[in-house]
């Protein structure tokens, strides 16, 4: 009574990342990866399916696999490679909702793992500072990212409504940073100066990529002894940092722009097709956003190895220093520290301080 | 005149004047007998109240008490060689800012920050400038949640700040409040960012009751816009208590609630007028029209040097309702009236004894 997984968005490292893993799990049996690109990294021996979510191909994938957990991991916020904002919320919205009409008419779906993104809260001035599973968000998001997630997890709650039967589990996880993230706040913190929004510094919480792999391993496996792994969960590592403080340990200096000014050139850089700055990436980058944890600890059962702290040292260190790498300017403070001047004639007991 | 105001408080006080007397008999080393019974009494029924009244009689000499001692310790080191070590922590702490080696709650709350930069240039305003007088700090428990409410007014939210510093400088266990603010500040730039770092959020039920149940003190202004900007014909005037949200808020997590009266911020920009064009343009809640603003410009936004008293009342306890309770309307409005009456009873009384506005 092996498992049979079914995987898709494997094109993307996380996917990938995923596959390969699970895939040395005992009680797996087959892992199929689908995807409607071919994936430039192996997936361990897994069988790859190369079909589109958005047609309905997927359902005879899923009958002729006979699939019992899908992991639905293409909800995503950039296009891999060419491929504009249009075709990205057209895999993350029709994708899920043919992914979710053939799990409906699957008989052998007994598990969904969805991921989601804490996107779906929202930023704004008018939330409370820590966003638990039950928040509404004061302000919806009006587009982008944020809002296909909202949509897919609107058809996940249809779904799991019409299917009882099927164990549902939604990951709402926040920022993923790690050594190979290509999440659009990795590729922000990768600029050589950060341009921040003037008088504003927010708080952000970061998840590890092999925390993230984890979580989701423990979502589609039978819940352990002791948790329950249906339902929705916030996934996130432990502590808050500021802008202010991931700029200085990155050692990148930042540029305050005035809201409207960075609003603008946002849409700039978008329109000229350069990175993909979205609204909702400026709204993160203004007001924060932090979520509550606990379900995660008391219910799922998930401890994360790295708090968002760690995982942002960790980042810090696969991207290399900065311009003002904060070693240096340690290194400053410590020769101001050791001039004999400031202690007006004891430097003996300046420098055993 | 004076009399015919003071009276009605002596009744409401009438239990606490008779707990005030014995143990000031007992700390003079008189006889036992008068003091002895109501003391035993209320050491079976309130343990705290008695040593803060006592101490409350005294009136201004609290804070005092636990300056000097502190002085003494301070100077030594000043003397061999201070100057060195506060250079170093200093560039400790700079090194630390630099390399954004710091902690930040949840919150966004900066403790270090607070402690070495915000609060020391709060400090200066408190202690010089509103020669602000507190009264009754050791109401305010030593750990665990709790919820200070209290009047709110002089246009500019100066009095909860104030009300932090006094918290923060005056409890012996050196307590931080976290106060509660309104919307508008989490809009503003700059300004959400320092209200984020010294530990303010946004005043709604969730983030209140998270931070009572991580065993903070909150502090919250229940008459928000409506007591801040308020016309100065209205002076220490309660406002209504919203809609009494936070004594739901208490009740849920069964913290005290500590009423806390502010005199002196009211007159630090009489409001004589509000600009309601002005004020829609710029989207605030109201535009104010003092003698001296907008007519001299940033000069005019000078506050009034007034003299100022924060009295921390009587806690009221709500850990011994059933946690039904927070879903009963006529409790809440019963205790939330209990808080606001008692607010403006201590008012009264603290302008009753006020000499004038200034000193």
């Amino acid at each position: 009574m092996g498992k049979v997984v079914l995987v898709t968005g494997v094109a993307r490292q996380l996917g990938g990342r995923f596959v390969r893993r699970i895939q040395r799990d005992p009680d797996v049996d087959r892992v199929v990866a689908v995807d409607a690109v071919p994936p430039e990294h192996h997936l361990g021996g897994a069988d790859f399916i190369r079909t589109d979510i958005r047609q309905p191909t997927i359902a005879r994938v899923l009958a002729e696999t006979a699939a019992d957990t899908v992991v639905h991991l293409d909800v995503t916020a950039t296009a891999l490679g060419s491929g504009n904002r249009a075709t990205v919320k057209e895999t993350n919205v029709i994708g899920t909702m043919q992914l979710l009409g053939a799990c409906q008419k699957s008989p052998t779906v007994r598990r969904l793992v969805v991921k989601s993104s804490t996107n779906v809260y929202g930023s704004a001035p008018r939330d409370p500072a820590v966003f638990s599973e039950t928040t509404p968000p004061k302000s919806l998001p009006s587009g982008g990212f944020a809002k296909d997630t909202v949509e897919v997890e609107g058809y996940v709650r249809g779904f799991a409504r019409r299917r009882p039967d099927v164990a549902v589990c939604v990951l709402r996880l926040a920022n993923i940073l790690g050594p190979n993230a290509d999440s659009p706040l990795a590729s922000y913190f990768s600029l050589p100066v950060l341009p921040t929004v003037f008088g504003y510094d927010p708080r952000l919480q970061f998840a590890h990529e092999d925390d993230v792999i984890e979580v989701l391993r423990i979502a589609s496996h039978e819940p352990r002894r002791g948790t329950l792994n249906s339902g929705t969960f916030n996934i996130a590592g432990d502590g808050v940092l500021l802008l202010s403080q991931c700029s200085r340990r990155l050692g990148r200096p930042t540029v305050p722009l005035l809201l409207p000014a960075v609003t603008w050139a946002g849409s700039l850089v978008r329109t000229l097709g350069m990175t993909d700055f979205s609204p909702e990436q400026i709204r993160l980058l203004t007001h924060g956003r932090v979520v509550d944890t606990t379900q995660m600890r008391e219910t799922l059962g998930f401890q994360p190895k790295y708090t968002t702290a760690e995982t942002f040292a960790e980042f810090a260190r696969s991207r290399g220093p900065g311009l003002l790498p904060p070693e240096a300017l340690a290194g400053a403070v410590d020769r101001i520290a050791a001039l004999p001047v400031a202690g007006g004639g004891h430097p003996p007991t300046q420098s055993a301080n | 005149m004076a009399d015919a105001k003071v009276i009605p408080f002596d009744d409401d006080r009438s239990r606490g004047s008779a707990v005030q007397r014995p143990p000031r008999r007992g700390r003079s080393g008189g006889s036992r007998r008068p003091g002895g019974e109501p003391a035993r009494v209320h050491e079976v029924g309130e343990v705290q109240p008695l040593p803060s009244r006592t101490r409350a009689q005294d009136d201004v000499p609290v804070p005092h008490e636990e300056q000097r001692p502190d002085e003494p310790a301070q100077q030594p080191p000043l003397d061999e060689g201070g100057l060195e070590k506060r250079i170093a922590s200093g560039l400790a702490f700079l090194r630390r800012r630099l390399t954004g080696d710091y902690e930040v709650d949840d919150f966004g709350y900066d403790a270090e920050l607070t402690d070495h930069v915000l609060m020391s240039l709060l400090r200066p305003v408190y202690e010089n400038y509103f020669r602000v007088d507190v009264k009754g700090v050791e109401n305010i428990p030593s750990e665990g949640g709790a919820l200070i409410v209290a009047n709110h007014s002089g246009t500019l939210p100066l009095d909860g700040l104030m009300m932090q510093v006094a918290v923060h400088d005056h409890h012996p266990a050196g307590r931080h409040l976290r106060l509660l603010a309104a919307d508008l500040v989490f809009v503003l730039p700059v300004v959400n960012e320092l209200a984020r770092k010294l530990g303010h959020t946004l005043a709604c039920a969730e983030d209140a009751e998270r931070l009572l149940s991580q065993g903070e003190l909150v502090g919250v202004m229940p008459e928000g816009f409506k007591g801040i900007g308020k016309p100065f014909s209205e002076r220490y005037k309660l406002q209504r208590f919203g809609r009494g949200g936070f004594v739901s808020t208490a009740l849920r997590q069964g913290t005290p609630i500590i009423p806390c009266s502010i005199v002196g911020a009211e007159e630090i920009y009489p409001m004589l007028g509000n600009s309601k064009t002005l004020a829609r343009l710029l989207g605030f809640p109201y535009f104010p029209l003092t003698p001296t603003f907008p007519w001299l410009g940033p000069l005019g936004a000078i506050p009034l040097p007034t003299k100022w008293t924060i009295q921390f009342g009587e806690p009221i306890p709500t850990d011994g309702y059933p946690p039904e309770a927070a879903e009963d309307p006529m409790l809440m409005f019963n205790l939330t009236d209990q808080v606001r009456e008692q607010i403006q009873h201590t008012l009264y009384k603290l302008l009753v004894q006020r000499r004038s506005v200034f000193f």
